[in-house]
């Protein structure tokens, strides 16, 4: 039966597979760096999709831990990817 | 105190601290490294000493450390390890001797000391191991030991030989290794005992013993200098002759034959190795390298290289013993581990004598050096005619045993012919040398006159230990049987060995 | 003596945030972390040693709730092993980074890596495990670029995207398993988890994850370039303790929590890619010019030799047998991070001096340093797995295993590997023999020789003579 938990996990494990085939095919840097996130982002949907208990009861607040952290951790690195992009090219320019 | 479980560990050591204490020495401080040289071989030989007479008296001397479970460091003195170590000990000092006079102003002498020592640490640890594993252990170390001494002149063609000696040992080091696992897999824990554990194992292994046989016995023939395993031994010529002559009277090739010896005895037990074969396949492999040995040798100009090529040859004798079933031919090789060693070192320490003192490497250039250099041309007159195998020097001994051992275990058919074979070869290729150095007029000028002549041929630390080990050479035919000669206590080993 | 566990991740941590806000004592505020850390390591070991596995609930929350850390003997040994390597780094990095700019911003990020292994190797649940990997990636990635050269600077950013890559796939996994068990803790995983289409998908994404972050071959591409360009000392922790954390974390994996759905086809996948990594690892440090580069092959390659034991311990009953071969992984993957982190350090030496580290020209620079010359020889001796080191009697073990299973393979794969390690260590070291006389000074820089000496000398003699207690620990402390 495809209740709506099914829909928004299968969804998110779409979104994941989607952004590791960009991650692997694509060669430029920013490419990657959003594809990355878009993997990401698809996780952060099953760990959503996890957290529902059903229709009368709250979700489940471990896996919205799980994704707040998550998201922490994926903006910071993201940052360090695009400071280290910026170095590269300024290198690349000047050199 | 229990001085029975340390002393084993302080015959190593007494080398090992020396050693270590070496590296760390100044180029200059000539007295200090000869003194801590000596000191630690007169140790070693006054520890050496209360080994021998304790061993003849059956006291157990064994020191063991657990490294992993099932895995201990075992080092024991028993008959056979005390023969090698006395060996090694005894030659190490006049070795030392020599090579403080060789190198006399060379660079970097405190490395090469430094490592001399350790070199002799693992051979004597080598020696009084107690077990397989711990017989690998320092089977390895010997190599880590010797590379940088083969290296040591660090030119191109040093770290050549250097290269082809390290590419041969380890790969031979791995079959040796392999092949323990493997029996340590099979066996437990492999000690050392007289008659071999290994006849006690069901039938169905014996297949799997047969091919450990074969793995560890080429693991062990590369040092040994088996045919066709022998090829690091000419090209490991380039390093300077201390350095030849500890490998290949003491070290490295006696390492290789002692371990053949131990897994025959040991490991397998005699009796178990002829009832799997095993004798004949040795036999097969010392009789080829026997008679190749002595062949290649009747066609080497370069003396060391001429040499070298005996060295393959004879020590092939101890393997040969080893393949003979029976206690005279056990005694016959054994006792020829010693003969050998003490022969070899002298014809190299000649050969060294006249490369730094005449700039003579070849044959050919040897025309009269008798006359320059009568002390040292005896020692290698002396030493030549034992390996030729003329009474009364020691060769003799060791021939006359293997070919009686030979009768006695009805292997005489082919045994005997390349026993004479060789003996014929060896004639061949060393009584010219003797007759060009003796009986010819020399040339001009030599080579390259380094060591001026003075009262004396050549400088004293050259001169000595040949003469020594030539007179140890007699002496050992003349006294073989008094008590605690080789030869008497190469008939302890066989004793024990077979139970008699 | 539980106090241990929270003190092992709270004061790298601390002192991260004291460099950074007291810059000019930095060096005096690492050091003093660094032996804190330290002894806290040091009296985890001895409390693990006498009263077995340890357990500390962070806040008083009990597990299912709160964060727990927790040692047992194999946590605790790799927590000790980067303890010293970390010390003996610090010291000489005092020294090697000569400048104050680079040190300000060295040494935050050094810490909080320490910061992020110590609590990678305590973490009891599995979404720590994911932030702790993400931690150590990030510090890594930063000390990685920190030499500022284009060259270093994207492969830090290739080693960033790759690490991301598997951190996301190990996220993944752990949405899984919450989805299908309804908890994080791993041991009450252990006991719960079943066979089944949940838990092999679960384990199949973070263990490529986790294969990404080790460096398996085929996945190994980023790590020469990177552990080559970065500065000596971040090298070192990178080949000794990242990538080996990472192990760690597939070892947990696979023996521990998902013990139950490992079959031998799986196992076996991973010991053909680890041979893969032996023999492809040793033939690229055979051929390399530079000696980083022969270095970071190198652990590419040893890392193959850690993935050999485990199909060999799939295949042992539990026994005897297999806690030998399992003492034996250990103290191989010991062994590999004090020599490997020791051999960093020297060739970080030999690069100052030289201004460069090209293999082929570096005859008088190793005879000028004889003491570093013996820190790589020591180091050699440990990677080739000569005796009397501690990779030798971790060797044993395994050739012991694979005769023992009856899986030659791994045997044939070991050997060979051996023997190429001897051959691209023994052709740095012919440069050490020269006929030129130099003067015999054995030390010369003493903050910066004397770490690299000890470490090596860890790996080459201490550890092989000693490791017995090893095999006990492993026995007692599970």
């Amino acid at each position: 039966m495809l209740t709506a938990q099914w829909l928004y996990g299968l969804t998110g494990c779409l979104i994941v597979a989607l952004g590791l085939r960009a991650a692997l095919l694509h060669t430029s840097l920013l490419q990657r760096v959003v594809a990355v996130n878009v993997m990401g982002a698809g996780v952060f949907l099953m760990l959503i999709a996890v957290a529902y208990r059903g229709p009368e009861a709250l979700p489940d607040p471990v896996p919205h831990a799980l994704v707040l952290t998550g998201i922490v951790v994926a903006v910071s690195a993201t940052a360090l990817a695009l400071a280290l992009a910026r170095r590269l090219t300024a290198e690349q320019n000047d050199g | 105190m229990n001085w029975d479980a340390w002393l084993p560990l302080l015959v190593v050591a007494s080398s090992v601290l020396p050693g270590l204490v070496i590296f760390f020495l100044r180029e200059g401080s000539h007295g200090l490294r000869t003194t801590l040289n000596l000191a630690g071989a007169s140790l070693k030989l006054v520890l050496v000493g209360i080994l021998i007479w304790g061993v003849f008296h059956e006291h157990v001397y064994e020191t063991r450390w657990t490294l992993a479970p099932g895995l201990e460091l075992v080092l024991q003195a028993d008959t056979l390890s005390v023969l090698f170590v006395s060996l090694s000990t005894l030659l190490w000092l006049v070795t030392t001797v020599y090579a403080v006079g060789y190198l006399e102003n060379s660079p970097h002498r405190s490395r090469f000391f430094g490592f001399f020592s350790l070199c002799v640490s693992a051979t004597v640890g080598l020696a009084l191991a107690g077990n397989l594993f711990t017989f690998v252990i320092f089977y390895e170390l010997l190599t880590l030991a010797t590379y940088p001494l083969v290296a040591h002149r660090g030119t191109p063609e040093a770290l050549r030989g250097a290269r082809i000696y390290l590419g041969y040992t380890l790969g031979g080091g791995m079959l040796l290794l392999i092949g323990s696992v493997w029996l340590h897999v099979i066996a437990g824990p492999t000690a050392f005992v007289e008659g071999g554990l290994l006849s006690r194992l069901p039938v169905d292994y014996h297949p799997q013993l047969q091919v450990i046989f074969l793995l560890l016995i080429t693991g062990l023939g590369v040092k040994a200098a088996l045919v066709p395993l022998h090829g690091w031994l000419p090209q490991a010529m380039v390093a300077p002759a201390p350095v030849s002559a500890l490998l290949h009277a003491v070290a490295v090739v006696k390492a290789g034959a002692f371990g053949i010896v131990r897994v025959v005895y040991d490991v397998y037990g005699v009796q178990f190795a002829d009832q799997l074969g095993l004798l004949t396949a040795l036999g097969i492999a010392a009789a080829v390298t026997i008679v190749y040995g002595s062949v290649k040798a009747l066609f080497q100009d370069n003396l060391k290289k001429r040499l070298a090529y005996s060295t393959v040859s004879q020590v092939s004798y101890i393997a040969l013993g080893t393949a003979i079933l029976g206690p005279i031919g056990t005694i016959g090789g054994l006792v020829h581990l010693v003969h050998q060693g003490v022969m070899k070192i002298t014809l190299f320490f000649s050969a060294g004598n006249y490369a730094e003192t005449l700039g003579v490497h070849r044959v050919s250039e040897m025309n009269g050096v008798g006359r320059r250099m009568p002390a040292t041309t005896l020692a290698f007159t002396v030493a030549a005619l034992g390996m030729i195998g003329i009474p009364p020097v020691a060769g003799f001994v060791s021939k006359w045993y293997l070919g009686l051992g030979a009768v006695e275990a009805g292997m005489a058919a082919w045994v005997m012919p390349v026993l004479l074979t060789s003996s014929a070869l060896n004639a061949a290729y060393f009584l010219p040398v003797l007759y060009r150095a003796w009986f010819r007029s020399p040339g001009p000028a030599w080579p390259a006159e380094h060591i001026a002549a003075t009262r004396f041929e050549t400088a004293g630390a050259l001169l000595w230990p040949p003469v020594v080990t030539a007179t140890l050479a007699l002496a050992a035919g003349l006294f073989a049987a008094a008590p605690y000669s080789p030869l008497e206590w190469a008939k302890l080993i066989a004793q024990r060995e077979y139970g008699l | 003596m539980a106090d241990a566990l929270i003190w092992s991740v709270v004061t790298p941590l601390a002192g991260a945030l004291l460099t950074l806000l007291l810059p000019r004592p930095a060096t005096a505020v690492v050091m003093a972390t660094g032996l804190a850390t330290t002894v806290a390591a040091g009296s985890l070991l001895y409390g693990v040693g006498t009263q077995g596995a340890m357990l500390y609930e962070i806040g008083g929350w009990t597990a299912g709730l709160g964060i727990a850390l927790r040692a047992d003997a194999l946590s605790a040994l790799l927590l000790t092993m980067t303890a010293l390597v970390v010390l003996a780094a610090s010291v000489y990095s005092s020294v090697y980074l000569s400048k104050t700019s680079e040190r300000t911003r060295f040494w935050p990020l050094w810490l909080l890596l320490w910061t992020a292994l110590n609590a990678l190797l305590l973490s009891a649940d599995l979404f720590n495990l994911y932030v702790t990997l993400e931690l150590m990636g990030l510090s890594a990635v930063a000390l990685a670029a920190l030499a500022g050269k284009p060259a270093a600077v994207q492969a830090a950013l290739r080693y960033l995207l790759v690490g991301l890559l598997g951190s996301m796939l190990f996220l993944a996994g752990v949405t899984l398993i919450y989805a299908g068990y309804g908890t994080l803790d791993m041991a009450s995983l252990a006991r719960t988890v079943e066979a089944g289409p949940v838990a092999w998908t679960a384990l199949a994404l973070m263990t490529a994850g986790l294969l990404l972050k080790t460096a398996l071959f085929p996945l190994h591409f980023w790590l020469p370039p990177a552990h080559a360009s970065a500065p000596a000392p971040v090298s070192a922790v990178l080949s000794a303790l990242v990538v080996k954390a990472a192990f760690y974390l597939v070892l947990r994996l696979w023996l521990d929590v998902f013990a139950e759905l490992v079959t031998t086809t799986a196992a076996d996948l991973l010991g053909v890619l680890g041979a893969g990594a032996v023999l492809w690892g040793s033939w690229c440090a055979l051929r390399a010019e530079r000696l980083k580069l022969l270095a970071a092959y190198s652990t590419v390659a040893q890392l193959g030799y850690l993935f050999l034991f485990l199909p060999v311990l799939q295949a042992l009953p539990p026994g005897p047998a297999r806690d030998l071969a399992m003492g034996g992984l250990v103290i191989l993957a010991l062994t590999h991070g004090f020599a490997k982190a020791g051999l960093f350090l020297a060739i970080g030496v030999v690069q100052q001096r030289a201004g460069h580290d090209t293999i082929r020209e570096l005859d008088g620079t190793a005879q000028r340093l004889p003491a570093t010359t013996f820190a790589i020889a020591l180091a050699g001796v440990a990677l080739i797995g000569l005796p009397p080191s501690g990779a030798f009697l971790g060797k044993w073990q395994l050739l012991a295993g694979s005769v023992a299973t009856g899986q030659w393979l791994w045997l044939v794969v070991t050997a060979i590997g051996s023997l190429l390690a001897a051959a691209y260590i023994f052709r740095v070291l012919g440069h050490a023999f020269g006929h030129r006389a130099y003067p015999n000074r054995p030390v010369t820089i003493a903050r910066e020789e004397w770490p690299a000496l000890l470490l090596t000398a860890t790996a080459a003699v201490v550890l092989g003579l000693a490791g017995a207690p090893v095999w006990k620990l492993l026995e007692g402390g599970a």
